[in-house]
């Protein structure tokens, strides 16, 4: 088995258990309705992971997914549903701004820990700004594509699947996912052969920023409201989700797959602790110590890869 | 590089604190200006919220002094867990005041424990650890607040709301923890050691320091300053809330990153911490005063630290 | 071409054909990288000129080289662990087509791993992370003769069979003498004289930045280039006339590697640079040095001989930098004693010679002598009873040199070990006893009158042909 199936194994494996803890807690969770409520928030959930997981693949973190992946629901409750056009701009508009940040990161050497940390409150106030209070509404071919009813499968299973997939032919096929790993990889190798790394961070920000305003819109569709607040937690989601699919935080190791399956575990983590009847109190510091359980199942991995 | 004899007033134009010290008397000027109301009252506002983002800042500035990637995202979720499980101790009684204070002191080496052991143990990197870690703290917090909201005990709050000869309680405490920050960087070994780490860990290594003993110091006093913090931000607002902590999250680093302290690491300036502290919350007061809604306050902050960061980036890397 | 104050080449003229292997030789800091990194671009020289077959003049150097054709392979692994074989290959082939890449790169790839390793068995899917070293180092190798937008014309290989065992060091010796008959240039960079003998057309000997010798492979014997190379001129003759006999006690230090010191002796590694002394060192004193707490009476201390990585706190003054290892020892208390450590930098600048006006002057503002002075005396004002030095000797001018020389006789005289890895003969030859690391082991251990430059020679170079 190659490692990189090894690596894919872990979070299938942590999916696969909860789920069966799930099924064995609430049978009737086994359905085309009770998977749609488990997977309810995947979509969003899984998209906000792959643009975090642009930003770890060149070896930064970004702190700024949730405020960003709020202020896109925002804009695109109110601006995308009452005035398409300008929307749209105003969402291009902020992949661009992700864009450039990758570029300042890069050309001035900033920790992009504190940039993002700052950028985290520029979105959050520019959120604010759009809907002081909860409110909006979704475009209404959102609201259509998000309460799809798909054969079989319901769409929260099937889409994070497709987004995966399109994400790991980008990403792991295409010759320019290869160059953007690279960078990850051994950035000074990847001057040598002459490419310029400020073109490229900028670019795997901005697609970090396209995941981003995927999500928002996705959020929206869902939930059809907005507010400022509304996905603060995916900061912290889309972190955990890249490391649990068999992330590194150095050296440019991502996985697509993997990442959407940490997304999903984690979004099923959720459900489980509710099915527990674990009070909400305790959802959040779960999560946290889910985090840190994986971490620590994953530096037994590591050690074992390095004796073996 | 060639003349390096120190001249007094250059000296003085070549400290980074002075710029964030400027900075707060402008915004000060402007305020006073714009809001007619006494300075004397917004003085006093500006130095008693100062002191709680400077004493995080403080806490904060030593991690960062660490060197890069090293940065404490548990400080608000610490501030809130002390803050909550001190006041239900207390439960209002005074004679509760001293232990409840060693309560918090004590959430905060638990905390700063915890942090560390993750960081050493699980081998990763600091912001991970201190940002997962946090979650549990705050699930602790939830947990044990129930939704109550605890008074403190009277004479706490009397002391957390007031003041001496104009200058308020809090912000003694504050500026008496800045000196003591001051005499550990400048002057003792200790000090030196943080520094050294910042600069070169390998090279600080090989020269003999302690590093591990020093970066576990440190995380604990990060978060012992953020349990204290927390204390004295729930005396003073008549209890302790689930959200008192957040603003703190950036705030402590906005702290250090404007007060002049290299986020490189290596460097670190005290007296800068409580210039952008005060900065810091007379430029939201002058906002405020001009009419201007929390999200543009947010815009504005956020836009602060980044340009600051990447002002100094230059300075910093080429050191 | 040079760096800083140090000149690292000068008045180097070469001049490479088509169908020719150049054998470059020479010792430590001869200039050999700096020649190869001159040649593909990567450095500018500073003077003169660098001109390629169809070099046009308006371009860089390095985007002459890479349109020349010129490829280079070196010791420090320039590939991305993270992807796999073929990914590797589209790194450097820049200009790739773009339609089905991953199909040509893959047949690329094998192609050139088959032409140079026939037999590798290295799957060009697998991720470059998870091969053993001397797989990268094929793979490297490999895509440096791969056929890519342009034929390689010149390829450049610095120490290529380190990692690489006989059998597979041997496809490679082939590959290039193939290479070379069918009009390709080689510059084969090499410690192993049997390699360099076996595929050089011609041997280029370098020493202090000069090409000292340039001849016909056949001119050649193997002492003759070990004589042509060697001798870095001794400073003058009195070396060895104090080399007055000491009591060396008991053995205070031995590592599993086999390293050992006894007390009062100074202990040489010698060898080619890069080749584990630095890391013997380092494991040796973290082996030795407790993380969790300090100590006023330390076992060992370091001398770092690479200032920027092991040594200098760049942000600070020289007097901080210096006391810094004795913090603990002069000061009884917590806080650091002022008044102690301005006297003792000041009695240690008396007796170094640290070249400045004011100690409180940033440590960057000295010049890489003086503040390879500061880091000795850092280490030397302890009393710690072990002193491990990684090469601290860089940039320091002669006569300095000479007291620093007395100055580790002296405290070796009064019971202090010295464990020394030098790069310079003239400071091995002051040692009691010398380990010489081939590979990362100790490949001789030299006591007394053996220890002469020519037996640290040959026990550097491996003098016998790869076995078979």
């Amino acid at each position: 088995m190659t490692s990189d199936r090894l690596r894919l194994l872990l979070p299938v494996l942590s999916l696969a258990v909860l789920l069966g803890a799930v099924f064995y807690l609430q049978p009737r969770a086994m359905s085309y309705f009770g998977l749609n409520l488990l997977f309810n928030l995947a979509i969003p959930v899984a998209l906000a992971t792959i643009a975090q997981m642009m930003i770890i693949m060149v070896n930064d973190i970004d702190l700024s997914v949730g405020t960003f992946v709020s202020f896109c629901a925002c804009v695109t409750a109110t601006f995308v549903h009452d005035t398409p056009l300008l929307g749209y701009a105003i969402l291009a508009g902020a992949i661009l701004a992700y864009a450039a940040l990758g570029a300042l990161i890069q050309l001035r050497g900033l920790p992009a820990i504190v940039v993002t940390l700052g950028m985290s409150f520029v979105w959050g106030g520019l959120a604010v700004l759009i809907l002081p209070s909860p409110g909006g509404a979704s475009p209404e071919w959102l609201r259509t594509l998000m309460t799809l009813k798909t054969p079989l499968v319901p769409i929260a299973v099937i889409a994070p699947l497709v987004i995966a997939f399109a994400v790991h032919l980008l990403i792991r096929r295409s010759w320019i996912g290869v160059i953007l790993q690279g960078v990850g990889g051994n950035e000074r190798a990847m001057e040598r052969a002459g490419w310029s790394v400020v073109r490229l961070r900028a670019t795997s920000y901005g697609l970090a920023g396209l995941f981003g305003v995927l999500a928002g819109m996705c959020l929206v569709g869902l939930t059809t409201a907005a507010d400022a607040n509304i996905a603060l937690r995916y900061t912290l989601l889309s972190i955990a989700g890249v490391i649990l699919g068999g992330g590194e935080f150095v050296g440019g190791r991502i996985s697509p797959f993997g990442a959407v399956i940490g997304a999903l575990t984690l979004t099923l983590a959720a459900s489980f602790l509710s099915f527990l009847r674990l009070s909400p109190d305790w959802q959040i510091g779960a999560q946290g110590a889910i985090l840190i359980l994986v971490l620590a199942v994953r530096l037994l991995f590591v050690r074992k890869e390095a004796t073996a | 590089m060639n003349d390096t004899r120190p001249n007094p007033i250059r000296a003085v134009l070549q400290k980074p604190w002075l710029w964030a010290y400027l900075a707060a008397g402008l915004t000060f000027a402007a305020t006073s200006l714009i809001a007619g109301s006494g300075a004397g009252s917004l003085f006093y506002a500006a130095l008693t919220f100062a002191s709680f983002s400077a004493i995080v800042g403080i806490g904060q500035m030593l991690v960062i002094t660490l060197g890069p990637g090293n940065i404490d995202l548990s400080i608000p979720a610490t501030m809130t867990l002390a803050a909550t499980l001190a006041l239900k101790f207390m439960d209002t009684q005074t004679a509760l005041i001293l232990p409840g204070l060693l309560v918090a002191i004590g959430v905060g080496i638990g905390c700063g424990v915890v942090n560390f052991l993750l960081i050493l143990l699980l081998r990763i990197p600091p912001i991970i650890a201190t940002l997962s870690a946090s979650f549990l703290y705050q699930s602790l917090a939830i947990w044990s607040n129930r939704g109550l909201r605890i008074k403190p005990p009277e004479p706490l709050a009397d002391f957390a709301t007031g003041g001496a000869l104009g200058i308020p309680n809090v912000a003694v405490v504050g500026i008496a923890l800045a000196i003591c920050a001051w005499l550990l960087l400048e002057r003792a070994i200790a000090g030196r050691w943080i520094s050294a780490i910042g600069q070169n860990l390998r090279a600080a290594r090989l020269s003999g320091v302690p590093v591990n003993a020093v970066r576990f110091g440190i995380y604990v006093n990060s978060a012992i300053c953020a349990a204290l913090t927390g204390f004295l931000l729930a005396s003073f607002s008549g209890g302790a809330n689930l959200n008192m902590g957040t603003e703190y999250m950036l705030m402590s680093i906005a702290v250090v990153v404007i007060g002049g302290s290299s986020i490189g690491g290596g460097n670190s300036n005290v007296p800068g911490i409580w210039g952008a502290a005060l900065f810091m919350f007379l430029i939201v007061s002058m906002l405020n005063s001009y009419g201007l809604g929390a999200g543009i306050r947010l815009i504005l902050t956020g836009l602060v630290i980044v340009g600051v960061v990447t002002l100094a980036s230059r300075k910093g890397y080429d050191a | 071409m040079s760096f800083g104050p140090v000149h690292a080449l000068r008045a180097a003229s070469l001049t490479i054909s088509a169908g020719e292997c150049i054998g470059l030789v020479g010792h430590n800091g001869a200039g050999k990288s700096t020649l190869a990194n001159v040649i593909n671009g990567r450095l500018t020289q500073t003077q003169g000129a660098v001109r390629y077959r169809d070099g046009v003049g308006e371009l860089r150097n390095s985007q002459n080289a890479q349109n020349a054709g010129v490829r280079s392979v070196f010791q420090e692994l320039s590939l991305c662990p993270n992807l796999t074989v073929l990914e590797n290959l589209r790194i450097p082939y820049r200009t790739m087509p773009r339609k089905g890449w991953r199909r040509a790169a893959r047949q690329k790839m094998i192609d050139a791993l088959d032409l140079v390793f026939p037999g590798h068995g290295i799957r060009p899917g697998a991720t470059v992370g998870n091969l053993t070293i001397a797989e990268r180092q094929m793979v490297e190798i490999a895509i440096a003769f791969a056929d890519r937008d342009r034929e390689p014309s010149l390829v450049i290989l610095d120490e290529p069979t380190s990692s690489l065992d006989a059998a597979i060091a041997r496809q490679l010796l082939d590959h290039i003498k193939r290479f070379c008959a069918a009009g390709g240039a080689v510059l084969f960079i090499s410690h192993m004289m049997g390699e360099i003998f076996e595929v050089s057309t011609r041997i280029i000997i370098m020493k202090d930045g000069r090409i000292v010798d340039d001849q016909h492979a056949s001119a050649f014997t193997r002492s003759s280039i070990v004589d042509a190379m060697g001798h870095v001129a001794p400073d003058d003759d009195s070396a060895d006339t104090d080399q007055t006999a000491r009591t060396l006690g008991a053995e205070v230090v031995r590592s599993p590697n086999g390293l050992n010191a006894r007390a009062g002796e100074i202990v040489g590694l010698a060898g080619l640079a890069g080749h584990g002394q630095a890391e013997a060192l380092a494991q040796l004193y973290f082996d030795h040095a407790p993380k969790w707490k300090s100590t006023s009476e330390p076992d060992v201390v370091f001398v770092a001989g690479d200032r920027a990585r092991d040594g200098v706190m760049p942000l600070w003054s020289i007097l901080q930098n210096l006391s810094l290892t004795t913090l603990p020892e002069f000061s009884r208390k917590v806080m650091v004693d002022r008044g102690r450590e301005a006297g003792l930098v000041q009695s240690w600048q008396d007796r170094i010679g640290i070249r400045t006006d004011n100690l409180l002057n940033p440590i960057l503002s000295l010049s890489g002598g003086n503040q390879q002075k500061v880091l000795f005396a850092r280490a030397l004002a302890s009393s710690a009873p072990i002193v491990v030095m990684d090469d601290p000797m860089r940039g320091v001018d002669v006569g300095t040199k000479k007291e620093v020389y007395q100055m580790i006789r002296d405290e070796a005289a009064t019971g202090r070990s010295f464990l020394w890895y030098s790069t310079e003969t003239d400071e091995i030859l002051e040692c009691d006893r010398v380990f010489v690391f081939r590979a990362g082991h100790i490949a001789a251990e030299l006591t007394g009158d053996e220890i002469t430059e020519e037996n640290i020679l040959h026990a550097s170079f491996e003098m016998q042909e790869a076995a078979h």
